[in-house]
């Protein structure tokens, strides 16, 4: 079994750049923008563990697990 | 939040009128997670709250829904659960909402007993207003109606719940978003009067005149500050100094659930009535 | 129906709640009021209902508004002191529309007053007690027999209406025991809200024809939102000034749409009569007992008794009082009716004050005395 992917997505136009899944998110897979506001920088380092998800105030957050492909 | 958002807010409203990085948001979340666990049908929930930022969060939930007076929510709740058993009736507070204006009704609650639940969002001020310290706010705290640092002592929102009789009180934070759904759940299950209080944060007018840099400042501080109910009883006591724990704190299934009792006495009204 | 019982004002009151289908009490204990608790506490569990002792009487107004939000219907007494607390809670109902009965039993004076004597001293507060403007039926019976009936009325005005109905007693009224003897026409029905029509899509404050938007009893498969900031069709908050006005003044001039139905006046010997006593409550039983004994003598004087009294019943007056000598207003405050009768008449017809606030009820003698000087 290989390693788990997982699909981080931030909906920019609810974001409201508060920084907490910039500071939380064990693998450091967020940076800002220039509005601040929340921008998946680095997914592939992404383990799905949603602290993100469960800690965005705004609902902006999705974590999906990637369909594992047979050459994956 | 994967889709379940989609599945229990009402959309449409969204977004929601919290400031960035309002703790609000986080337990809104917590507690839909909780529903979901629950498998409760949305419409079986009555979802009740009182007037504040936190009282906002009925608006946004696909329940039946109802944004009471300040501090009055409680007492709206025992009306439709007492009308309508059937009900899974939650209850959303600010800590003005609940211990100030609305304390006299969130002790006789406890005492009753009724099968509802509670969540009091505990931010330690009065977010709506702008900034003026409650109950809850902790000594030498700036607010706008303190601005020489608060005197008052402050009230610990748990112990009193337990004090006066609730029969199920846990304490979470919007930090521990996880352990928060699963306090809910559990306080839900429990058959009595369940409170659950959340220690949150309101970084604009709390956080920003009390030397909190960031939303996130403000959760680290929960997560540095909350322990274990249990690992705290395992803690010499100056290591709990400024601390405050979390988790199930109190529980009993010793006294009857009100309803239960209630029964009681449509029973003995109707021997009465036969004789 | 016929039957005769010995029945208190209080006590008639409850009866009436219950023939009207009320099934959920919520009240905090206060003289005068205290026997309707009383009663409830006994006849409710009877029925497979709910009586609740709360806290205090805000909490009390609450859980009466939570329980009706289920479909239940719902009722509180209680008197000055406790009809203060409830008033930002009564305005709640008003504006949220959720229909509820508070059964107000006058006692004396401000704060807690003379907690065993009767007044007349809330006849404005019942109808302008909350802040913001708000719509509310006040209803003011003067027998047991009447606060049978109309308690009951109140219950069904209220659920017709979705507004909050308060039922006017006072401490006379609410304590002395009267033998009463129902007829067919005190029979009271049972009237309930009208509910979401199926196949149509359910707007919770829609801005209907009659004013009155359908109610869905929560529980009942529609979700939606209630809530005391000023809300649009859809019932959530808005600040938009059009949506706003549109609320306020369909909350507010509903009860205007159905005056007719919610109006009640009693006439006692009005028409040819050269003084005319406007009189309301226990006062009007002095009242009654003057113009009897008066027309005895022959004198010309009558009475007009508002039995629902507000809506103020602006047009009965005023007909009532067109090409009178003069009209006494008799009341157990200082004052309060007779402005709305003085507004009513306009200057047409002097109008004369007759008051007494020394916790006793004014007298037939009183009243006769002031119509021979007048006459
Ligand atoms: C009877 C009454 N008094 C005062 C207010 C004004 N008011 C609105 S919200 C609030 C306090 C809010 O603080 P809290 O309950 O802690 O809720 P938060 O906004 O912090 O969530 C006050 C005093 C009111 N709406 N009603
Ligand atoms: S799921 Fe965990 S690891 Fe992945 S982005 Fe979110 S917080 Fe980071
Ligand atoms: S936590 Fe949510 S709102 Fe805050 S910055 Fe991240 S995505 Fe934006
Ligand atoms: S004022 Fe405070 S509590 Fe209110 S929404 Fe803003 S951050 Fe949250
Ligand atoms: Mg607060």
């Amino acid at each position: 079994m290989g390693k788990k992917r997982f699909n981080v997505t931030v909906d920019r136009t609810i974001c409201k750049a508060c920084g907490i899944c910039v500071a939380f998110c064990p693998m450091s897979v967020f940076t800002t923008d220039h509005d601040d506001k929340a921008v998946v920088s680095v997914p592939e380092r992404c383990t799905g563990c949603r602290q993100c998800e469960l800690l965005c105030p705004d609902f902006c957050i999705t974590v999906v697990q990637v369909e594992e492909t047979a050459d994956g | 939040m994967g889709k379940i958002h989609e599945k229990y807010l009402r959309m449409d409203k969204m977004p929601h009128i919290w400031c960035a990085g309002c703790g609000n948001g986080i337990i809104m979340g917590a507690f839909i997670n909780a529903i979901d666990r629950l498998g409760y049908d949305k419409d079986e929930v009555a979802a009740v709250s009182g007037i504040g930022c936190s009282g906002r969060i009925t608006g946004y939930m696909d329940f039946n829904t109802i944004h009471t007076t300040h501090g009055r929510a409680l007492a709206f709740a025992t009306g439709i659960k007492l009308a309508k058993p059937r009900l899974k009736v939650f209850v959303f507070m600010g800590d003005g909402d609940a211990v100030a204006i609305g304390g006299n009704h969130l002790i006789h609650a406890c005492r009753r007993n009724l099968d509802m639940t509670a969540v009091i969002f505990n931010n330690h001020i009065y977010g709506m207003t702008g900034g003026q310290f409650s109950p809850t706010t902790f000594k030498n705290k700036n607010a706008t109606t303190a601005p020489y640092g608060t005197t008052d002592p402050d009230f610990d929102i748990a112990q009193l719940c337990i004090g006066a009789g609730a029969t199920y009180v846990a304490r979470g934070t919007s930090y521990h978003a996880r352990l928060l759904t699963d306090l809910i759940v559990k306080g839900a299950e429990h058959p009595g009067f369940s409170i659950i209080e959340v220690i949150t944060h309101c970084p604009v007018n709390f956080g920003r005149r009390n030397n909190f840099e960031s939303p996130a400042q403000m959760l680290l501080w929960q997560k540095e500050h909350g322990v274990a109910a249990r690992k705290a009883k395992t803690m010499p006591l100056e290591d709990m100094e400024g601390k405050f724990t979390i988790g199930e704190l109190y529980r009993s299934t010793e006294i009857p659930e009100y309803l239960e009792e209630y029964g009681r006495v449509i029973q003995a009204a109707n021997e009465e009535k036969k004789q | 129906m016929a039957e005769a019982k010995l029945l208190s004002g209080n006590d008639a009151c409850v009866q009436g709640a219950l023939a009207a289908g009320v099934r959920f009490f919520a009240g905090y204990p206060i003289t005068p009021s205290t026997e309707i608790a009383n009663a409830f506490a006994r006849e409710l569990p009877r029925r497979g209902g709910i009586f609740m002792q709360m806290e205090d009487e805000i909490a009390s107004m609450g859980a009466i508004i939570g329980a009706s939000c289920t479909g239940t219907k719902a009722v509180t007494a209680t008197s000055g002191p406790g009809f203060s607390l409830m008033q930002e809670n009564i305005g709640y109902a008003a504006i949220a529309e959720i229909p509820c009965v508070i059964i107000n039993v006058m006692r004396y004076g401000p704060s807690t007053g003379l907690p065993t004597s009767p007044s007349q001293g809330d006849f404005m507060q019942s109808r302008w007690g909350s802040h913001g403007d708000r719509p509310v039926i006040v209803i003011a019976p003067y027998t047991a027999r009447e606060a049978y009936r109309e308690t009951g009325r109140a219950v069904n005005l209220s659920e017709t209406y979705r507004v909050p109905v308060i039922v006017l007693m006072d401490e006379i009224l609410g304590h002395l025991r009267e033998r009463v003897e129902f007829r067919d026409e005190d029979l009271v029905q049972e009237i309930s809200r009208k509910g979401p029509e199926p196949g149509r899509p359910f707007l919770p404050y829609e801005n209907t024809e009659d004013g009155v938007p359908p109610f869905a009893d929560f529980g009942t498969g529609y979700r939606y939102h209630i809530t005391g900031l000023i809300h649009d069709e859809t019932g959530f908050p808005t600040n938009n000034p059009v949506e706003v006005d549109t609320t306020m003044r369909r909350v507010n001039g509903k009860l205007e749409l159905h005056r007719q139905d919610i109006e009640r006046t009693q006439f006692v010997d009005a028409d040819d009569a050269e003084i005319l006593i406007v009189a309301f409550g226990s006062v009007a039983r002095s009242a009654h007992e003057a113009v009897r004994t008066l027309r005895n003598e022959g004198k010309a004087v009558g009475m007009v008794r508002p039995i629902t009294v507000w809506p103020f019943p602006e047009d009965d007056i005023r007909t009532a009082a067109a090409g009178k000598k003069a009209i006494i207003v008799p009341e157990m405050n200082l004052g309060q009716m007779i402005g709305e009768v003085e507004r009513a008449v306009a200057g047409t017809v002097p109008v004369h004050a007759l008051n007494r606030i020394d916790g006793l009820l004014i007298t037939p003698h009183e009243i006769r005395d002031l119509v021979e000087d007048l006459l």
